[in-house]
């Protein structure tokens, strides 16, 4: 069976996000970019399905601008089979829409013939957590969300779900698309000659207007602002302080 | 204009407390209809009907409906959303596995975790783990939006609105529900505790977690924890603060043993006081904490439950 995985390119998590001056946007010239955290987790899964024997082909696809090919690659180092990326922006900026993403990943579903899309449950980025959903939608399938524990069966998926109460279990005729949460597993480190080997996988190149997809945003941006910032406080010397602090100065307990 | 809002419904009854922020923050939309699905929510809906503001309830009591998955919630909100121009529900994790869904099958692009509707059609959301607020305008003739109710106050109970029962819309047949793992408690929802102690990886143990719990339980307030003693086992799952886990803004927030992340300060950076219990006086905690205290939580979160 084939697992598609898309993966984004996202700032990494440990950058300081900076918002431009102009509020145009978060300023992302110069500065690291990685997998988006939770894909390198849908990833990691996939390679442990086929290393159980249950799954036989990882394609991994990303969307974006040219330089997300090197998040691609990462993936085939990891232990992905193909890539494929679809150049959807030459502009680090231009985000593509999860509405875009979805429809253009129901494309590449409509080629490949995956039995299961495994995605990510969120991009850092633009924090949406809504593609999966909508691929799902889009293809009619079933969906479990925000997976930490997944487990395959005769044309079926066992899905453990992290919601707002703890955990819920659910079983999902395949195909479907499952998006991974935190702590479905701990991703791997693609090793040196892994990321040689990776070189020679194939990674074919895509365009929206190949796919026959339209990506015009529906969300005009007006402006991008910095939130309210916090400043420290006081530091109090003990537990007594602390105390008459909350109720005399907070009022709070 | 008019609203459809999907009321937080759990087991049947309905989650006041999401459901009346949601309704407050998208008020002055137009006149709102609440839909409860659910499982034996009659009494939810009748809940739900006496929201302020709310013109209408349409209740879908059926077993279909009862365990959120997100398939036939999706088929039965798309079947409502012709008269609606905004669909509407709280950020919970349970909106945000059915919206997309809804939104993808009405060509709509979600607006999620929104934290200001500022016009019918533009909203304000953060971005990044809330380092940077996007305000948008939506092109969408139909909006579909999840509302972030931290920052909004609860619509007054005030209300006698109409119930109307609804026919059950197809079952997708594409999923089934095989159990729920859900601790009860008698402390108050993390949501929308007024004190809410928080516990990171400086906590050690599961054993450990307790100390925190018994400062919580003083307090009357709910439990939190960081994603790092989530991962180690200290804390269940549904104790996450922060950028994936749960978005909290109590009177007062205590973070012990906690390293302020910028990921655990997406959760919990709106809290009107927080406290920061870290025995690195040069923790990042520190920076956005009002009260700080350098020292061994070991000593002092015991010495704290001791002495309020
Ligand atoms: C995609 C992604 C999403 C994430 N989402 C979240 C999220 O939703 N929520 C979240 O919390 N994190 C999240 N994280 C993780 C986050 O980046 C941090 O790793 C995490 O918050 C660290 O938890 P911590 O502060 O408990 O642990 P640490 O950073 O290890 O800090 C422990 C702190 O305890 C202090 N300490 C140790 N012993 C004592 C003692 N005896 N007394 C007092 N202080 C002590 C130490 O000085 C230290 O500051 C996410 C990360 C990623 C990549
Ligand atoms: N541009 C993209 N390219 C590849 N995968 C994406 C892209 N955008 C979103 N995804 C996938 O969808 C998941 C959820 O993203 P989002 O809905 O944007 O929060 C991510 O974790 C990825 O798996």
């Amino acid at each position: 069976m084939r697992v598609l995985v898309p993966v984004k390119r996202v700032i990494d998590y440990n950058v300081k996000v900076r918002v431009k001056s102009d509020g145009s946007g978060v300023d992302l010239s110069n500065v690291k970019m990685s997998m988006n955290p939770f894909d390198e987790i849908a990833v990691e899964e996939a390679i442990r399905l086929k290393e159980a024997g249950k799954v036989t082909e990882i394609v991994v696809v990303s969307i974006g601008v040219k330089q997300a090919q090197e998040t691609l690659r990462t993936a085939l180092a990891m232990g992905a089979d193909r890539a494929i990326l679809i150049e959807a922006s030459a502009d680090v900026h231009n985000d593509i829409e999860p509405l875009s993403v979805a429809k253009l990943l129901a494309k590449i579903v409509a080629q490949e013939n995956p039995d299961l899309v495994l995605c990510g449950k969120q991009a850092i980025d633009n924090d949406m957590n809504a593609t999966g959903q909508m691929l799902s939608a889009l293809l009619g399938w079933s969906q479990a969300t925000f997976a930490s524990e997944v487990a395959l069966e005769d044309g079926a998926a066992v899905v453990t779900r992290e919601v707002d109460g703890g955990l819920q279990k659910i079983k999902v005729k395949l195909p479907a698309i499952v998006s991974v949460d935190l702590r479905l597993n701990e991703p791997r480190y693609a090793t040196l000659p892994s990321i040689m080997k990776a070189k020679k996988k194939p990674l074919t190149i895509q365009t929206p207007e190949e796919l026959g997809v339209e990506i015009t945003p529906r969300h005009e941006l007006i402006s991008t602002s910095e939130p309210p910032q916090r400043s420290a406080g006081v530091i109090v010397k003990d537990v007594n302080e602390l105390i008459a602090k909350l109720k005399d100065e907070a009022g709070v307990i | 204009m008019s609203v459809l809002l999907l009321a937080e419904i759990t087991n049947g009854a309905l989650s006041l407390d999401q459901t009346a922020k949601a309704v407050t923050a998208v008020q002055a939309l137009g006149d709102i209809t609440i839909l409860c699905a659910g499982n034996a929510c009659s009494d939810a809906a009748a809940m739900a009907a006496t929201l302020a503001g709310v013109s209408k309830v349409l209740c879908a009591d059926d077993i279909l409906y009862g365990n959120d998955l997100a398939e036939p919630v999706a088929a039965l909100v798309v079947a409502l959303a012709d008269s609606f121009s905004h669909i509407v529900a709280p950020a919970t994790a349970s909106a945000k596995n059915i919206l997309p869904r809804v939104s993808a099958l009405l060509d709509v692009m979600v607006i999620s975790d929104v934290t200001e509707v500022v016009d019918p059609e533009t909203f304000d959301r953060p971005i990044y783990a809330g380092n940077a607020i996007q305000r948008i305008k939506s092109l969408d003739t139909q909006k579909v939006l999840t509302v972030r109710t931290a920052g909004f106050s609860a619509a007054a109970q005030t209300s006698s609105a109409p119930i109307e029962n609804l026919a059950v819309a197809q079952d997708p047949g594409l999923s089934t529900w095989i159990e729920d793992k859900v601790q009860q408690s008698d402390r108050p929802e993390l949501t929308s505790a007024k004190i809410v102690v928080s516990g990171g990886r400086g906590v050690g143990s599961l054993e450990h977690f307790k100390i925190i719990e018994a400062l919580a339980d003083k307090l009357d307030a709910a439990v939190g924890a960081s994603r790092a003693a989530v991962d180690s086992g200290y804390a269940p799952n549904d104790w996450q603060v922060g950028q994936t886990g749960k978005v909290v803004a109590p009177e007062l927030y205590i973070a012990a043993g906690i390293s302020g992340a910028i990921q655990h300060l997406a959760g919990m950076k709106d809290s009107k006081i927080i406290v920061a219990i870290n025995k690195d006086e040069d923790a990042p905690i520190f920076q956005v904490a009002d009260y700080g205290l350098v020292a061994d939580l070991f000593d002092v979160v015991p010495a704290l439950t001791e002495a309020v």
